[in-house]
């Protein structure tokens, strides 16, 4: 039978089929096609609000400044140019601060995570006295803005001393540990890093949905807790704990609040990216284009920084995405 | 023999357990409870910065104060004129932004959820507010006039929206103004919106997932429609959800690089500047929103419905 055949096949059979329904197969295939078109419509409008701002800062990075005054110019470049980007990346020591960045997210990310798992697992599997309290801290880790207690954060770590300890022994001294990177490192591998408590609570989650029957034949096999957590649950919890590294990882990437606090000296590219303004003031003086860059000016510099900051998250984005979206709408997340 | 083997096996379980979370209770004792009342004494005293304080020892100086109109509450409320009203404004955005991400967020994860060509494609796009959404970014975008200047000229370009004829149908006919208005103003923002419900977006498809299609198989068997079905299957099972997110939601409200009651906070807290009244402007505005977030939280308790 030919293609064209069946075709007609198939729709004689749905004209009968529609009868024997009276009608009610026709109204329904009407009603799944007009659900289907909104949606496609409904989606690719969100799509589009969502990618807009990306797609004009791509294209406004591509101008010459004489183009953003051009009224006939909306989204495609006039004078097509790299010059921006090269302007950047002489302004904030692009692969100076890349590097930085990508060292300081991948050390800090790594700690908490494996902190975070540690905690995670130990809520999750074990039966302990006052476990509810401490749960309950965990939430109030998850509630508290790191603002309201930035204050005398700042000053313990800036007369450091672990409980009066090491006071005790050096005659009241303490250690200033400030500009160092040490409390910050201190603080993620206890847990107390940017946004812990959420990690704690995803892998708590996740250890509480797999079946306990396969530590308990470990257990029957003559594995320690320990062992059972690394032989066991570890390879099971992979796909999750790789998912809230890669949070942690772009959360460190774009943080600046914590950066700006404990990590001072370090150049890194929200720093970079915060301090574009003052440097192309400076630069246009020396240039001696002017006083100060223009408004529009310094705009499309901003815009070109913000691309080259995400360009590397948008790349690990489009290789892990599915890792990153599938695992982490399969766990059940339950309060 | 026997009474006593269970409870081994008990206290070796709490003491794996504790070994287990024993980072946690470090760090949050030494990096979270410490500074925290440290940070709440603050902020009932008046703080003088020593100028040249001994080695050693913190340059800080502090007296409680005991006069009501001196405290720093008093001040943070009734002196300083720019702390009230922008607290005042973040709660309204609050109260006005947080359904519209819940409702939003609840909404994409219902389409997401279902099949289509292109599923994982426009997810990885959903999704991709996640990463444009945080830390740093959000601030630079808020103030970006070349930006908000492109987006008019094509808002312009393509002629009147259809919110903006709804808009001058309403007015023209000039009922509920008041009461639409604040829906109005979430329409036009619904890029911020849209940016701000990355992770509630994967937290509601999560709970999705959990609800077996057998579920509404037999929900459908029994001649319940697609509306009817969403009511009372889809909603009661994501309920936990939206407290898990409603709490995620404002936790971030406090975080966002945009939040004008923080930015004074942080400037109050600088070097050189009042850490005592910093403090407790810190402490007022999370207990106000600890309270309303307690309250919000005991309602929808009573609400959520628990399958297990």
């Amino acid at each position: 039978m030919s293609k064209s055949k069946v075709k007609k096949q198939k729709r004689r059979d749905f004209w009968e089929r529609n009868k024997k329904t009276n009608g009610y197969l026709l109204r329904r295939t009407i009603g799944d096609y007009t659900v289907r078109i909104i949606r496609a419509l409904l989606l690719f409008g969100l799509c589009f609000l969502i990618l807009q701002p990306l797609i004009n800062k791509l294209s406004v990075s591509f101008m010459k400044e004489a183009d953003l005054y051009d009224a006939t110019v909306i989204s495609v470049p006039q004078h097509f140019t790299l010059e921006n980007y090269r302007l950047i990346n002489e302004l904030i020591g692009y692969w100076k601060c890349m590097w930085n960045s990508l060292w300081i997210s991948l050390l800090v990310s790594a700690l908490q995570v494996a902190a975070c798992t540690l905690v995670g697992y130990g809520f999750a599997r074990f039966k302990f006295p006052l476990k509810r309290f401490w749960f309950a801290c965990v939430i109030l880790v998850i509630i508290v803005p790191p603002q309201t207690i930035m204050s005398s954060l700042y000053l313990s770590f800036r007369y450091f001393d672990v409980f009066g300890i090491y006071g005790l022994i050096s005659g009241g001294k303490t250690i200033n540990l400030q500009g160092s990177m040490l409390p910050y490192l201190m603080m993620c591998a206890t847990c107390m890093g940017l946004k812990c408590g959420l990690y704690i609570y995803m892998l708590r989650q996740y250890f509480r949905g797999i079946p306990k029957e396969l530590e308990e034949a470990a257990y029957v096999d003559g594995c320690g807790n320990f062992q059972t957590f690394v032989r066991i649950m570890l390879p099971d919890a992979k796909a999750m704990i790789t998912s809230c590294f890669l949070f942690a990882f772009v959360w460190q990437w774009t943080d600046s609040f914590y950066t700006k606090m404990f990590l001072g000296d370090v150049e890194v590219l929200t720093k970079g990216l915060n301090s574009i303004a003052g440097r192309l003031d400076n630069f246009v003086r020396q240039t001696g284009a002017g006083l100060m860059a223009s408004e529009a000016y310094l705009q499309q510099q901003i815009s070109t920084g913000i691309l080259m900051t995400l360009a590397p998250l948008i790349l690990l984005y489009l290789f892990a995405q599915k890792g990153f979206v599938e695992s982490l709408s399969q766990t059940g997340i339950k309060m | 023999m026997k009474a006593k083997k269970p409870r081994n096996l008990r206290r070796r379980n709490a003491i794996a357990g504790y070994l287990f979370i024993c980072p946690f209770i470090i760090g949050f004792v030494a990096f979270l409870l410490q500074p925290m009342c440290e940070s709440f004494y603050m902020s009932l005293c008046r703080v003088n910065i020593v100028a040249n304080a001994p080695k050693g020892e913190s340059p800080f100086d502090m007296n409680i104060i005991t006069t009501l109109k001196e405290t720093n509450y008093y001040r943070a409320f009734f002196v300083e004129a720019q702390y009230k009203a922008e607290l005042i404004n973040t709660l309204k955005a609050m109260a006005i932004q947080v359904p519209a991400i819940l409702i939003f967020s609840f909404f994409i994860a219902l389409l997401l959820n279902q099949r289509f060509k292109g599923r994982s494609f426009v997810r990885a796009i959903f999704f991709l507010p996640v990463i444009l959404s945080s830390g740093v970014l959000v601030g630079l975008e808020t103030n970006n006039i070349l930006m908000s200047g492109i987006k008019d000229v094509i808002a312009e370009s393509s002629g009147p929206g259809i919110t903006d004829a709804l808009k001058d149908i309403l007015q023209a006919i000039g009922i509920g103004q008041k009461i639409l208005k604040p829906v109005f103003d979430i329409i036009e923002a619904v890029y911020d919106v849209a940016l701000a419900s990355g992770i509630q977006i994967v937290i509601f498809l999560s709970g999705l997932q959990t609800v077996s299609p057998s579920m509404y198989e037999a929900a459908k068997i029994e001649g319940c429609t697609a509306w009817e079905s969403f009511w009372k299957i889809t909603l009661p099972m994501v309920s936990s959800m939206i407290l898990v997110n409603l709490v995620y939601t404002v936790v971030d409200f406090f975080m966002r690089s945009d939040n004008k009651v923080m930015d004074i906070i942080t400037k109050k807290i600088n070097p050189g500047m009042d850490y005592g009244l910093g403090s407790a402007m810190a402490w007022a505005y999370f207990g106000i929103v600890i309270v309303i977030l307690g309250i919000v939280a005991a309602i929808l308790s009573k609400v959520v419905y628990y399958y297990e």
